[in-house]
């Protein structure tokens, strides 16, 4: 199967129905594995056990930007190749990114208690990541806006890929920001160079919920090609109802077609 | 396992994130027996694909 | 260029119209900053350290409000249909578009800040400092909202869509333009580089959005 193939949904369905066990196992098994290695981790001589919040933390902050990356690939799928497929992709991955952006968010307020004294202190690092939440959100919002997916998804490729270019700068400027208000006493996320002990868990978890992403993302994009079906199935019946069946429809999506 | 005074910000995290995923999953599978019904529901009242295959035919 | 130049002269016009409302942004730049004081006590002192901060909250405000007309008017006389299908190129015609969107609606807020700077107790050096970077930053308000606003007239969605698209993208416009302000106020750092900074996000404001309002439209309209 070559990756012209993926691009038929029809063939997608195929592959994701083969493929999600086996990715489902993997997720599995390195989350196990994970897991096991953060209980035995030692504590750190500053965060001391709270360290351990970091496992899931970081895999979950790196998430956030890399589902935001995989939207912005699809996004220009959409928008240069006009690919239906990316469309689903797109649509599929926003409402996991952000499920990840506010785990990170949660997490890492989490860890500040303890380790700042307040739940939410003004570090540029959370702050960053507040701003991207805002953004899934904006996204999640457009998508919502419309319910014809081939336009959606146009507006949201554009939404999506401004965004990705003006996430370094965002990110940029809450660093900048952030050095400007700051008191050096602060002690920052990860600040220190990280040892071996913590690096092995922490890479684990990470590869783990990576895996937890794209099982869950083909799981999500199965749901939604199989909605779009249903919708232009649910139009040719709302069409073979009224009787009159014009020619050439406005349903250019891709379960019809399928 | 000691994990010192903090253990109930760790044992939140943990599970909050556990709670997200489980929430994710559960979302995915639900939404997933949906869409079957309703094709499903589409193939019985004799609504058929333009390829002519079934609509409930996933592979 | 005379296509462009007509387009331009037609938006200012209609903007300054009455019910145009250009200069509804500034009525509205001028009660948020009345509003201030009610809010965080009339405390001269604690106003004029606010002060930067304040004007720049409303100038961000109130250029979000008007931004909602700058496609949605052409969009229900059908003019915009007219832009998009004519032999300019859309990205100039949005760029002119956004321009004299800015001339008509963010000049104007530059140019009430002097007064509103009174009203919060600012010194000559402080009003100057705020209009200076309004006048270098509400451009990059302007060109990042016009992307907010052409993804709201496909939708059919105006208002709160646009705000809680275009918001988050802004940030970085009000923490450089703040900042700068406050340089050139309490120090300690040099006023250059926040402004600079500022002058830097304009531009590449200038490049990303055309482009992005012109995709939007051409892939949005039907």
């Amino acid at each position: 199967m070559s990756l012209i193939d993926l691009a038929n949904p029809t063939r997608f369905l195929a592959l994701a129905a083969r493929l999600l066990p086996w990715l489902a196992l993997v997720t599995v098994v390195l989350l196990a594995a994970g897991l096991y290695l953060s209980a035995q981790a030692p504590d750190d001589y500053q965060q001391g056990a709270t360290v351990k919040i970091m496992f899931i933390h970081v895999p979950n902050a790196w998430l956030s930007m890399f589902v935001w990356g995989v939207m912005s690939i699809a996004s220009l799928g959409t928008l240069v190749w006009r690919h239906p497929l990316a469309d689903v992709a797109a649509k599929a991955a926003a409402p996991i990114g952000a499920s990840f952006t506010f785990l990170a968010l949660l997490t890492g307020s989490l860890w500040g208690r303890p380790m700042w004294g307040t739940y939410w202190e003004w570090d540029a690092r959370l702050t960053s990541v507040l701003i991207l939440f805002l953004m899934y959100l904006g996204l999640m919002a457009l998508w919502r806006a419309v319910d014809d997916p081939t336009r959606a998804a146009r507006a949201a490729a554009v939404l999506t890929l401004v965004g990705a270019i003006n996430l370094p700068i965002i990110k940029f400027s809450v660093d900048w920001w952030n050095t400007l208000h700051q008191p050096a006493s602060v002690m920052r996320m990860g600040g220190t160079a990280l040892d071996k002990s913590f690096l092995i868990p922490l890479l684990v978890m990470a590869v783990g919920f990576s895996f937890l992403f794209i099982t869950l993302h083909v799981a999500a994009m199965r749901n939604e090609i199989l909605r779009r079906r249903v919708r232009s199935l649910q139009m040719l019946q709302a069409r073979a109802y009224s009787g009159s069946a014009p020619a050439g429809s406005a349903t250019g999506q891709i379960a019809g077609a399928a | 396992m000691d994990l010192g005074p903090y253990t109930s910000f760790i044992a939140t995290s943990y599970l909050a994130a556990a709670l997200v995923v489980v929430l994710l999953i559960g979302w995915i599978a639900i939404d997933y027996r949906i869409q079957k019904a309703r094709l499903r529901a589409l193939e019985e009242s004799g609504i058929s694909r333009r390829s002519g295959r079934a609509a409930t035919d996933l592979q | 260029m005379t296509a462009l130049g007509a387009l331009i002269r037609r938006d200012i016009r209609i903007a300054l119209r009455i019910g145009g409302g250009a200069l509804i942004g500034v009525l509205f730049f001028l009660t948020v900053v009345v509003l201030m004081p009610f809010a965080v006590g009339p405390d001269l002192a604690l106003l004029t350290r606010l002060g930067p901060a304040i004007l720049w909250l409303g100038a961000l405000l109130s250029s979000l409000l008007t931004l909602d007309r700058l496609f949605t008017a052409d969009h229900d006389d059908g003019s915009l249909d007219l832009i998009v299908m004519s032999r300019t190129p859309l990205e100039l015609a949005c760029a002119a578009k956004a321009l004299a969107h800015w001339l008509a609606a963010g000049l104007p807020l530059v140019i009430a800040t002097p007064v509103l700077g009174l009203l919060l107790n600012l010194d000559a050096t402080a009003t100057g400092a705020v209009a200076l970077t309004l006048l270098a930053g509400t451009p990059a308000l302007t060109f990042i909202g016009m992307i907010g606003a052409a993804l709201a007239v496909t939708m059919h969605r105006g208002g709160l869509l646009l705000a809680v698209l275009v918001l988050p993208l802004s940030i970085p416009v009000l923490i450089f333009g703040v900042a700068a302000s406050q340089a050139a106020i309490v120090g300690p750092l040099p006023f250059g580089a926040p402004f600079s900074i500022l002058c830097a996000l304009s531009l590449v404001s200038f490049v990303i959005g055309p482009f992005a309002a012109a995709t939007s439209l051409r892939n949005g309209l039907d």
